[in-house]
């Protein structure tokens, strides 16, 4: 009983040697997070993917995360009145927001203008999320106003329903539609928000010395290239 | 005085109980009892959805629930325990998978949501009904177990009697078996309206999350803990003092 203990102690505690971080990615960063881990090299990195305000409540809640990568402002406001960061959190990538549809468009969906039309299924991400918030943002602006059918628990969660055919048309992020089972149609610019995501390494790391390093990463140029080769840009 | 509690048994109860009443307590802490009103009476769509969908969940369930436990407590016949499991399956199915499975087959480019489409014209994804269907997947099997457990307690000899005496099988069910498994049926009734209105998983996935439509009571508190964690614990507290009350309340009357 005790060596059986001992040995699930020493699996816990990790393999030692090489330090490692935990970090806490909005659910829109998922792929990109992935390449900029392995980039980094300094540390083995393990995501914890969830929506950018979850990742906040986890963080209030005491999840024992390094660094942090919130998809917008209010996130990251958020983190910073919590009193838990080394430092400010910096911005370090950009998208827009695009209409997801499905394979080919067959509803001929050409823009923002469109969605009005109460004939379509269009399910948006719920206002409580980044996303959403930056859709009602741009929809306020636009001065469209779409009868949503769901307002969804996350812009992955809107993306799936159009991958499905359940919905005919979704706003997610630019970076979501290079992906399969949807078709993208682009928002014009003058209306279409630029989101940023931030990036902070928190008090409680394991290893503030290397989250900061890993926070740091994130703007070198050698960083940016993958971000921009994703899609993630102005 | 005997004991009747063995040391160790008392021991392990006693975490038992404490695994399910500290959530409980911490809830209770965090609720903020003054604010109470204003977030229960902001959240009218969520509790009138709630109750809708609840009801009617269970109304079909208990409609689909009573045959199918008739058929598995009288029936006899090769592949009876694989019906039997096939029933209980949305108890240990994760809710999302429940969801996701009523996609496959209900959603529009299913092939039975499909076919509705084309014929009807009706979708159920993201509509009331959607959220109804997801509620009584869930529930369903609830109100068999319960339900095939009572009729096993049914005397079969009351309804040879009856037969002899020329009552036909609907006659012998609707006069004989039913108003004797009237408690267990009540105890299922009631467990599978809990399970409705506590329903999540498959509701957001089939249903989508619609204020006034399809979002219910466990949905709203799912969105409220991102904005105002505070009206979340409050609509948390409602979920629980309704369950306890009406969980509390069956008893009493089955267990007479």
């Amino acid at each position: 009983m005790k060596r059986l203990l001992l040995a699930l102690l020493v699996i816990l505690s990790g393999c030692g040697g090489e330090s490692s971080l935990i970090v806490g990615t909005a659910s829109s960063m998922t792929e990109a997070a992935d390449d900029l881990a392995t980039a980094f090299g300094e540390a083995s990195i393990e995501l914890s993917v969830a929506g950018s305000q979850v990742l906040v409540a986890q963080v209030r809640e005491g999840a024992p995360l390094d660094v942090i990568l919130t998809a917008d402002e209010t996130t990251a406001a958020d983190l910073s009145r919590l009193g838990v960061l080394v430092s400010e959190p910096i911005v370090f990538a950009w998208n827009r927001l695009a209409i997801a549809v499905a394979p080919g468009n067959p509803q001929a969906i050409t823009g923002l203008s469109d969605l009005a039309d109460p004939d379509l299924i269009i399910v948006l991400a719920a206002p409580e999320v980044p996303a959403g918030r930056y859709t009602a943002q741009m929809l306020e602006t636009a001065g469209v106003t779409v009868s949503a059918a769901s307002l969804e628990p996350s812009v992955r969660s809107v993306l799936a329903k159009i991958q499905l055919g359940e919905a005919d048309a979704g706003i997610v992020y630019r970076t979501d539609v290079n992906r399969g089972g949807v078709s993208g149609v682009e928002i014009a610019d003058d209306v279409n928000p630029v989101t940023e995501y931030f990036a902070a390494a928190l008090k409680t790391s394991s290893d503030p010395a290397m989250a900061t390093a890993f926070v740091a990463f994130l703007t070198t140029s050698a960083a940016q290239d993958i971000l921009a080769g994703l899609g993630f840009s102005q | 005085m005997t004991r009747v509690m063995p040391r160790r048994l008392a021991v392990l109860a006693g975490i038992g109980l404490a695994l399910l009443l500290v959530p409980l307590v911490g809830l209770l802490v965090r609720v903020p009892w003054t604010g109470l009103g204003g977030d229960i009476a902001g959240s009218g769509d969520a509790v009138r959805v709630s109750a809708v969908v609840s009801v009617l969940a269970t109304a079909v369930a208990v409609g689909l629930g009573i045959p199918l436990a008739w058929l598995l407590a009288r029936g006899s016949f090769r592949g009876q325990s694989l019906l039997r499991a096939t029933v209980l399956l949305p108890i240990v199915l994760p809710a999302v998978v429940s969801g996701v499975a009523l996609l496959a087959s209900l959603g529009r480019t299913g092939p039975i949501g499909g076919l509705l489409d084309d014929l009807f014209g009706i979708t159920l994804p993201f509509t009331t009904a959607g959220a109804v269907i997801a509620a009584s997947f869930v529930a369903l099997p609830f109100v068999t177990l319960v339900a095939e457990a009572g009729f096993r307690g049914v005397s079969r000899d009351l309804e040879e009697v009856a037969a002899t005496l020329g009552a036909g099988p609907w006659r012998r069910f609707r006069r004989i078996a039913l108003p004797q498994a009237v408690p267990a049926l009540a105890a299922g009734v009631v467990l599978g309206w809990a399970r409705a209105l506590g329903e999540f998983g498959a509701t957001v996935t089939f249903a989508g999350n619609l204020s006034g439509r399809t979002q219910t009571l466990p949905l709203a508190i799912f969105f409220e803990l991102e904005r105002d964690p505070e009206a979340a614990f409050s609509l948390s507290l409602i979920l629980v003092a309704v369950s306890l009350l009406v969980l509390t309340a069956a008893r009493r009357t089955w267990s007479r």
